[in-house]
Formats: C-alpha cells, sequence, structure tokens
C-alpha cells in the first residue's frame, strides 16, 4: 500500500523529524544537567509516525495526546523554546509551567488535550470528534495513545461510542512494545493484554483497522492519509496501528540516551553502525532511514541534508537559551486559572 | 411572568432555552431516571433528534466524550444517572475535566456539565444509594451546584451550560417532583448562597434536598419561640463562605445539614471553616446533622433511621440553645 510519496513531502518530513529528534536529545541533556527533575518520555523512534500525522492533518483538525507527546507537539508547529521551557517548569513555558514534560498543550494548534492518564487521550478524542461532527464543516479529530491504553475499560467505551456514532476519530495507535523489557527486568511499563492482535479490538465493533510500519514514513502517510480521508467524508472512525521498535532509550525505567546524538554520517556510511545498537541505526531509527531515503542515489543530496541538519541544530541552540534564561513562575501565580 | 414547575420541569426547561440559544449544547442521556417525570424528555428529543442522544452505559466513556466534546466547543450536558454510578465516572471529572485549565495555565477550556440524581432515594440499598457530592467536592477545579427549589435548578442549570469550567449538578431522587414558583426564567449566579428563611437566634446551613427538612423545623421551632435562619448554598464549590459567616455571625449558633455519611462531608467541611474563621461569633459548639457512616440499608425501617429529619435537625438547634 505504500504510495512513493514526492520528494517534496520527504523534505519537508525531514526536517520535522530531525527537528523532533534533536529537541529530544535536548531534553534528555538538560535533564542530564538536572534542570528539571520528575520523570518524563522520549519520542525517539516514532518521529515517522507522529511527522506523517501531523501532515495529514489541517489547522481546524483537533488532537489528543498522551505522556509521550514532545514529538507530536513539535511536529504541530509548537515553538520549540516555549516547549522545552515548560519541559523545565518555566514562566515561559508553553503552559506557564503548570503542566510540565507529560501535558504539552497548545490549543491554538489544536490540542485539546495531552493527558498522563492512561486511556485519556483516547477515551477525550471521541468527545473531540463528537464536536468535530457537531460542527458539520468536515473537520475530524485524531487521537494518539500507546498500545497500553487499550488496556484501560475506557479505551473499549470510547471505541464503541465513536462506532455507534460514526465519529470522525482517527485512533492512531502508536505500538511500540516490541524489544520493550517488562517491569520485572528493570524495564518501564508495556503492553500487558490477551489480544495478540490488538487491531481485533476496534473490528469487534466494526471500525476499520490498518497496520503500518511505524518508521516508514512513506507508509505512515499513506496509511493515514487514506484513514484521514474516510474520517473527512463522514464515514466513521478508523484505528490505524503504526509499529515501531522500541527505542533502546524507551526500555529502562528512566529514559537515557543510550544511542548517543544521531550521527547523520551513518546515513552516508561516513560513520560506523557497528556495535550493541546497530540494527538500530541500519533499520529501526526512523530518521536514518529517511536519510538514506534521500540520500540514495543523489549524493547531491548530502549538503541538503547536513545543512538542514545544521539549522535545526541551531534553532534549538536558541530554543535551549530561552527554556533555561525562562524564570521560574512567580509565586503570585500559584492560584490562577483553578477557574476561567 | 411566573411559572409554577416541578424540579424535573425546571431542568428540562434549562436545557431546552439553552438548545434553543445556542447551537453547540447538546444532552447526552436523560437527567430523569425512570420514573414517570421521564416522559418531559419527549418534547426535547422531537425538537432536537441530532443533539438528544442516548448513549451505551458506560459512565466513565460518556463522561470522557463530554470533557473532549466540551474542550473541542461543545456544551455537553451529559447525565450520569444514579449518583452511584459516577464513580465510575471519577478520573475522567477529576482528573481531566477538573485540572485541564489548570494545567493547560488557561488556555483549555471545559464547559461541560454533568448531572446525577444522587442520595437516598428509597429502597436503594447500598448501590443505588451513595451521596457522591462530598467525594466530588474535594475536586479543585470543577464547580459543583445543589438546587433545592424549582426556580434554583431552572437558574443554575442555565449558568452551568454557559460556565466556562465544568460543573457538575447534583440533582436528588427525591426533588425531582417537588414543584414550586419559577418567577423568572433567569440564570441564578454561580457562588451565591440564597437565604431560604431569616431568623436570629440559630443558623442552619442544609444542602440540595435537606433544605426542605430544615426549613420544616424551621416552622416547627418557630412555634416554640426560635427563630431559625436557614442558610441553602446553593452552590457547594465554590462555596459563598461570607453568607454562611455572616449569618453566623448574626446568630452565633450553627447546625449544618447533609445527607451524606458525616466523615468528609460538606457539614464537616463547612464546620470545619466556620470554626475556623467565625470562632469568635460562636456561642455554642456547631452541631453536624449527616448519615452516620454506614451503607444505607435496603428495609425502609432501616433506612428512615440513617437520614437527617425536620425532628433530628430541631434537635440538634436545641443542643446549640442548651449547651450556651
Ligand atoms: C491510568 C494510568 N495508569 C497507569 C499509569 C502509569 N503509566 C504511565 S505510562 C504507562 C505505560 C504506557 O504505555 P503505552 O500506552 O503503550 O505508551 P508508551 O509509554 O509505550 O508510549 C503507564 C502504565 C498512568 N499514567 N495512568
Ligand atoms: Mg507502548
Amino acid at each position: 500500500m505504500t504510495k512513493p510519496q514526492t520528494d517534496d513531502l520527504r523534505w519537508k518530513l525531514f526536517e520535522t523529524m530531525l527537528l523532533m529528534r534533536r529537541f529530544e536529545e535536548s531534553v534528555s541533556r538538560l535533564n542530564e544537567q538536572k534542570h528539571f527533575t520528575g520523570h518524563y518520555h522520549l519520542y525517539i523512534g516514532e518521529e515517522a509516525t507522529g511527522s506523517a500525522a501531523m501532515a495529514c492533518l489541517e489547522p481546524r483538525d483537533t488532537i489528543t495526546t498522551t505522556h509521550r507527546n514532545h514529538g507530536h507537539v513539535i511536529a504541530r508547529g509548537a515553538d520549540p523554546g516555549a516547549a522545552l521551557a515548560e519541559i523545565l517548569g518555566r514562566a515561559g513555558g508553553l503552559n506557564g509551567g503548570r503542566g510540565g514534560t507529560i501535558h504539552l498543550c497548545d490549543p491554538a494548534l489544536g490540542f485539546l488535550s495531552t493527558s498522563g492518564i492512561v486511556g485519556g487521550s483516547i477515551s477525550m478524542g471521541s468527545g473531540g470528534a463528537f464536536a468535530r461532527k457537531m460542527k458539520k464543516d468536515g473537520s475530524i479529530h485524531m487521537a494518539f495513545f500507546g498500545d497500553s491504553a487499550l488496556e484501560e475499560g475506557v479505551a473499549f467505551e470510547a471505541l464503541n461510542i465513536a462506532a455507534l456514532w460514526k465519529l470522525p476519530c482517527v485512533f492512531l495507535c502508536e505500538n511500540n512494545s516490541a524489544e520493550a523489557w517488562a517491569p520485572g527486568s528493570g524495564g518501564y511499563t508495556t503492553l500487558v493484554h490477551a489480544a495478540h492482535d490488538l487491531r481485533a479490538i476496534p473490528a469487534a465493533l466494526g471500525i476499520p483497522t490498518t497496520r503500518v510500519d511505524g518508521v516508514d514514513v512513506d507508509a505512515c502517510h499513506a496509511a493515514i492519509m487514506e484513514g484521514v480521508a474516510r474520517c473527512r467524508a463522514g464515514e466513521g472512525p478508523v484505528f490505524i496501528e503504526a509499529m515501531t521498535k522500541r527505542w533502546a532509550g524507551s526500555a529502562p525505567l528512566w529514559p537515557e540516551l543510550s544511542t548517543g546524538v544521531t550521527d547523520l554520517r551513518m546515513a552516508t556510511g561516513e560513520a560506523s553502525t557497528t556495535g550493541e545498537h546497530h540494527a538500530w541505526f541500519e533499520h529501526d531509527d526512523p530518521v536514518l532511514r529517511l536519510a538514506r531515503t534521500l540520500l540514495a542515489g543523489a549524493p547531491a543530496n548530502k549538503a541538503r541534508v547536513f545543512d538542514m541538519d545544521a539549522r535545526v541544530r541551531a534553532r534549538m541552540a536558541e530554543a535551549e537559551a530561552f527554556a533555561i534564561a525562562s524564570p521560574s513562575p512567580a509565586a503570585a501565580t500559584l492560584l490562577d486559572h483553578v477557574f476561567a | 411572568m411566573s411559572e409554577h414547575m416541578s424540579i424535573a420541569q425546571a431542568l428540562i426547561a434549562a436545557i431546552a432555552d439553552a438548545m434553543a440559544e445556542d447551537p453547540m449544547v447538546c444532552l447526552l442521556g436523560s437527567p430523569l431516571g425512570l420514573g414517570p417525570q421521564r416522559m418531559l424528555m419527549n418534547g426535547l428529543r422531537e425538537a432536537h433528534p441530532d443533539r438528544v442522544l442516548d448513549p451505551p452505559t458506560c459512565e466513565a466513556g460518556n463522561a470522557a466524550l463530554g470533557v473532549g466534546a466540551a474542550m473541542g466547543g461543545a456544551r455537553p450536558f451529559v447525565d450520569l444517572s444514579t449518583g452511584s454510578f459516577s464513580f465510575l465516572a471519577f478520573s475522567q471529572i477529576v482528573n481531566e475535566a477538573a485540572v485541564a485549565h489548570y494545567m493547560s495555565n488557561g488556555k483549555v477550556r471545559v464547559p461541560v456539565t454533568y448531572h446525577t440524581l444522587e442520595g437516598v432515594r428509597g429502597g436503594g440499598a447500598p448501590q443505588h444509594s451513595q451521596n457522591v457530592h462530598a467525594l466530588f467536592w474535594n475536586a479543585s477545579g470543577l464547580e459543583m451546584l445543589a438546587p433545592a427549589t424549582p426556580a434554583d435548578m431552572y437558574g443554575l442549570a442555565r449558568s452551568a451550560i454557559a460556565s466556562d469550567n465544568p460543573t457538575f449538578i447534583m440533582g436528588h431522587a427525591k426533588l425531582l417532583g417537588l414543584e414550586g414558583p419559577v418567577p423568572e426564567r433567569k440564570a441564578v449566579p454561580i457562588g451565591k448562597a440564597d437565604i431560604k428563611r431569616r431568623g436570629r437566634d440559630v443558623t442552619i446551613v442544609a444542602i440540595h434536598l435537606m433544605v426542605h427538612p430544615a426549613l420544616a423545623a424551621a416552622e416547627a421551632l418557630a412555634k416554640e419561640g426560635i427563630d431559625v435562619e436557614v442558610v441553602d448554598p446553593r452552590t457547594l464549590a465554590p462555596l459563598d463562605e461570607a453568607t454562611i459567616l455572616s449569618s453566623v455571625a448574626k446568630t452565633g449558633r450553627l447546625v449544618v445539614v447533609d445527607e451524606a455519611p458525616l466523615q468528609g462531608s460538606i457539614a464537616s467541611g463547612i464546620a470545619g471553616m466556620v470554626a475556623e474563621r467565625g470562632f469568635h461569633s460562636l456561642k455554642a459548639p456547631i452541631q453536624r446533622v449527616a448519615r452516620p457512616d454506614a451503607p444505607v440499608a435496603f428495609a425502609a425501617g432501616l433506612e428512615a433511621l440513617l437520614v437527617p429529619t425536620a425532628e433530628t435537625i430541631a434537635a440538634a438547634v436545641k443542643r446549640t440553645l442548651s449547651t450556651s
């Protein structure tokens, strides 16, 4: 089903994916430098899914997402400085430091909710789609969630409602459980489901389902575009399962930049990919994979790839400087916004 | 022009008027339970077949649907049926709807209204008799309303639907059929208590259904020369503390009445607030009249022993007068 994408789209997605990657590398570094504390989740390894999904949406569409939201928010166009400042809990953050890493949320970009409650984004997603349907303007909702969300009972309830009322919702399951470790071996919580094929759950309710390689940006874009078109046409919800290998750094209980800062020379053959993370560097890293596609048979593209990365890194350096310089929220604001 | 309505009629009138004014108002479920009042829904269904929906039996899913729809620009009124069932929607209300505005730094608004028929309804046994307002009262960011009369139900339901905050209307199963005047179809402001009866000697603060036995107790005590003031907070969150404190400043005596179990009840919360902030006005210990901390028995004789009555309220008023 993979349709060849235009080069323009690939370049656009590549730039977005690079920004998502460099953003997470900054987050990891700032955490190591103790600029913020608390648990957090990185989107590394899922950039192809998130960037393709955002490219399928229109500005008027709405989104709900989860604890693993950084990539979604960046891909949709949030200011990286404000997003980073939020992760640091600063006044200049996207949400004034009240939400932090788990709750980056910008309604101006269509984000309705970024919930850290597993199952939250899928359940409120049906609600978001309900509002889109009431607007009767062809806009749709996209709910991002991890594979574990389908363990929560409310996920079934939300899928049932969406199916019954033909709500325009793209349920986008980012399944990163392959390669995950169970908590018993020191890993982060992962899929514990009797259903080995998660598509069976929405399928039981008559929701059309697709599974796609979540590392292949062309495949993601084609599959998600098809689902989006169905929803927009008023045919009801769709369920898309994007399969990614869990990035090694997201496997342990605490995220770590175990594969190092991404070295694009691995895509040109100028840097070695041998060692423990060989498979990641060669196949499972969506950024390197797309870089190889862009470079294949077009050596002239090399300068464009590296220039783009240099621009993205410069942008992230500015974002970091902004976030670090942003002050803590003023004590006098503590009780602001309890009520609207 | 004053109208005469039941609480059920007032609620439906409020929803109907709000739906007529705003095409983004919608109703999920039927807020009138399974009794005879449910027929009042028919007109609403006919007028707005697209906006009156019968959801599946899934309180969490329906509550979440309301949150997401509200965030997305709708103004959903979500009925959660019997109070006890709203526990299944606890996370969606407390951990999603109530916190979204704060944690987005004021960027996200959640104009959803929830409604439930809570309380000891007669033969409900433990699982269909829960008073849930006290448990939800602890959720910061949630407005909570407890109308006791048709006029307050109409006005507060209009304010709830118009509010940009998540709002929970605590209906009481035994109040649906209660009739009274609705002088004007007008919103009642959220956060404003109402003095249902003026008096000098003792303040009774009573919430929703309990307003009525409190007023009956006041009438009975008047015959004995005891002049009772009955304050109905109407809004439980945010609570109109000023009206309660100024009544206590006048009378020096306070009885607080709540049908919920005593521990953590609104009676306990208001007693604590007045003990702290109105201590110097008090001439006698505060009396709390609430349900004992026990599930609600099915047997009618046992059930009746659990709930506050005009008699137990009047006895509490007398205790505040004898201990001075
Ligand atoms: C209701 C609830 N239960 C438990 C948790 C703790 N928790 C946080 S993330 C997570 C696993 C989520 O897995 P998945 O949905 O697959 O997302 P991933 O982290 O793999 O992207 C759990 C159990 C939570 N946040 N919310
Ligand atoms: Mg997962």
